[in-house]
């Protein structure tokens, strides 16, 4: 279903909504480096958690902890400040950059469309709807799913992180100094940033899974979106 | 009339050469300089004895065990010239009213103007009757004596977060001083039992600038709890090399490699053992080959196991780490995403047969 805002869009540049313009180039490459980044955080994170087997000769000659926890603080970084430069472009960019972040829960025909994309993934209906922005099953598990979950990590990683710069950082002054006493200790906040990163493979294995799902079955692109930014229609049916 | 520290350590003929002596240890154990020393000498020499009334609840004694064990100040000059240890029901002289007596009479005479040391915490099941001190409730007590005083020291982990006695199910609802004491200032000093040189340190710091020291914001002393055992354990190098111990008796073991994997607990704990150490500096868990298991953080005894890096989680109410909860998620999630396309793949080839049929029609 297109809003009324799409239609417009459309109508400006004068000709059949076959395409439209949805995600501008900062949000494309926000997206790419954050999948890279959470890659390399899960990764090295497993990693830190439960490591490699012994590395042989003197501990002087090694360093591999070191460029795992390395690695795994840059991506953090790389992480934060995507974020950052995210929620800013959510207030100067389109109005699809601001779906992610707010969820129309008051509005009850939204509420219905979550219900009718529910029944398509159960195939309970035939012939899906056109969506320009997320389909607002989408933007419900990104804000509950991805969102929070990424939020969560920050907070909590950054909080770990800010035990080992110490106090006087900014890390530690920001996230240690609250997080922990909240948690109780140190070894609980591991723990729950740990369940975060199941979380987080949760929403990726979801996230691909429908994409390349809808790709193939809905009437509009997915994977491709992403790197043009261009919403294609595969019909000119409402 | 009230005597000075001074005049305590000249009336047990401690000479002025060992009083300056002494002063310059201490200043140097609490790791300030030589300005530092004629500051700690003019306090002792000027400043009142300070009391310090030592109560015992719920505990094992093991603060009192490493307490009198303090190399640097010795026990014995913490006990006998520096603090004036009123009341201590495990190693005073007198027992019975006599020694109950002298409670009430330091709460009068020293009003608002004496330290509440606590070891172990009070239970609040069962009316209290877990616990009794001399006919009552030891929570009676513990109010009681805390009333008036000018500040509290929780030592150990008993009466810093509850310890042992207050692991699950807790019958006898072990409770935290801060949790029932809320109008004094509390500085707690964690530990199973806290390292001696922090005891005493801690009560030299109090007794030489007359003020609590700087806490966290979980009222520890920063001085001794601002580290964690992880960023100055001397198997560091090993753990950033990615050496590690896998099992008791290997290899890693014997070259002394890192624990970590052994789930030792340093990474996530708050205290000095490796920097001050233990038994007068001799040793502390990690040097002598076991891992740390966290006495000094809140609630380590239900934490899972000590000898897990990941733990589990007790949220959940069973004994699963973020691994096993995680992993069966994700499983069980991939198969229904599996089963999904597959029946997604029907549904897509019979809707194109449906189309093509249509068109053909």
């Amino acid at each position: 279903m297109l809003s009324a805002q799409d239609m417009q869009e459309a109508a400006a540049h004068g000709r059949a909504v076959k395409a439209v313009y949805v995600y501008e180039a900062p949000v494309r490459l926000w997206h790419w480096v954050n999948a890279l980044a959470i890659t390399v955080l899960a990764i090295t994170g497993w990693f830190i958690a439960s490591p490699l087997p012994s590395q042989p000769g003197e501990a002087s000659e090694n360093f591999l902890m070191g460029y795992i926890r390395f690695a795994h603080f840059a991506a953090g970084y790389v992480l934060l400040i995507g974020f950052l430069g995210r929620v800013y472009w959510a207030f100067v960019g389109n109005h699809h950059a601001r779906q992610l972040f707010v969820l129309p829960i008051f509005n009850g025909t939204w509420w219905k469309e979550v219900l009718f994309e529910l029944r398509w993934y159960l195939f309970l209906e035939r012939d899906p709807k056109k969506y320009v922005g997320h389909n607002p099953l989408a933007q419900f598990s990104m804000f509950t799913l991805f969102l929070t979950t990424v939020v969560f990590m920050m907070v909590t990683g950054f909080a770990l992180y800010g035990e080992g710069a110490q106090e006087g950082s900014w890390s530690h002054t920001l996230f240690t100094s609250w997080v922990i006493p909240l948690f109780g200790q140190s070894q609980d906040v591991h723990t729950w940033h740990h369940v975060g990163l199941w979380v987080m493979v949760l929403f990726v294995l979801l996230h691909i899974y429908a994409a390349i799902r809808e790709d193939i079955m809905s009437r509009q692109s997915l994977v491709s979106t992403m790197l043009s930014g261009w919403r294609m229609f595969k019909d000119d049916k409402p | 009339m009230v005597e000075t520290f001074y005049e305590v350590m000249r009336r047990q003929g401690i000479t002025r050469r060992s009083f300056l002596k002494y002063c310059s240890l201490t200043a140097a154990s609490l790791g300030l300089g030589p300005a530092f020393v004629p500051k700690i000498a003019h306090a002792m020499e000027t400043k009142p004895r300070t009391p310090v009334l030592w109560l015992h609840g719920l505990e094992c004694t093991c603060c009192s065990e490493s307490f009198i064990r303090s190399g640097h100040p010795l026990a014995k000059d913490a006990v006998l010239s520096m603090i004036s240890l009123d009341y201590d029901d495990t190693i005073m002289t007198a027992a019975g009213h006599q020694a109950e007596a002298i409670l009430d009479e330091v709460m009068t005479r020293y009003k608002g103007n004496y330290i509440l040391a606590v070891e172990g915490n009070p239970p609040l099941n069962q009316e209290g009757m877990s616990c009794i001190i001399g006919g009552k409730p030891f929570l009676e007590q513990l109010k009681h004596v805390a009333k008036d005083c000018k500040a509290i020291i929780s030592w150990g982990s008993c009466a810093s977060w509850g310890c042992v006695q207050a692991a699950k199910p807790n019958p006898t609802q072990a409770t935290p001083v801060h949790k029932v004491i809320f109008d004094k200032p509390i500085i707690k000093v964690p530990g199973c039992p806290p390292i001696a040189e922090v005891m005493t340190g801690v009560i030299t710091y109090m007794l030489t600038f007359d003020r609590i020291p700087e806490l966290d914001r979980q009222g520890r002393p920063k001085m001794f709890y601002g580290q964690r055992i992880h960023d100055k354990c001397y198997r560091r190098p090993h753990f950033d090399a990615g050496q590690f111990a896998e099992a008791w008796d290997d290899e890693g073991s014997r070259k002394g490699y890192c624990l970590y994997k052994m789930g030792c607990k340093g990474p996530t704990t708050y205290n000095a053992c490796s920097t001050v150490r233990w038994n007068g500096g001799v040793s502390f868990p990690i040097q002598s080959g076991h891992g740390c298991i966290g006495c000094s953080e809140d609630g380590f005894w239900d934490k899972g196991g000590f000898y897990d890096r990941v733990t589990g989680i007790q949220q959940f109410g069973v004994e699963s780490s973020a691994d096993q909860v995680g992993g069966a998620v994700v499983g069980v999630v991939g198969a229904a995403v599996v089963a999904h396309a597959a029946v997604s793949a029907i549904k897509q080839s019979r809707s194109k047969q449906s189309d093509s049929n249509d068109k053909q029609g």
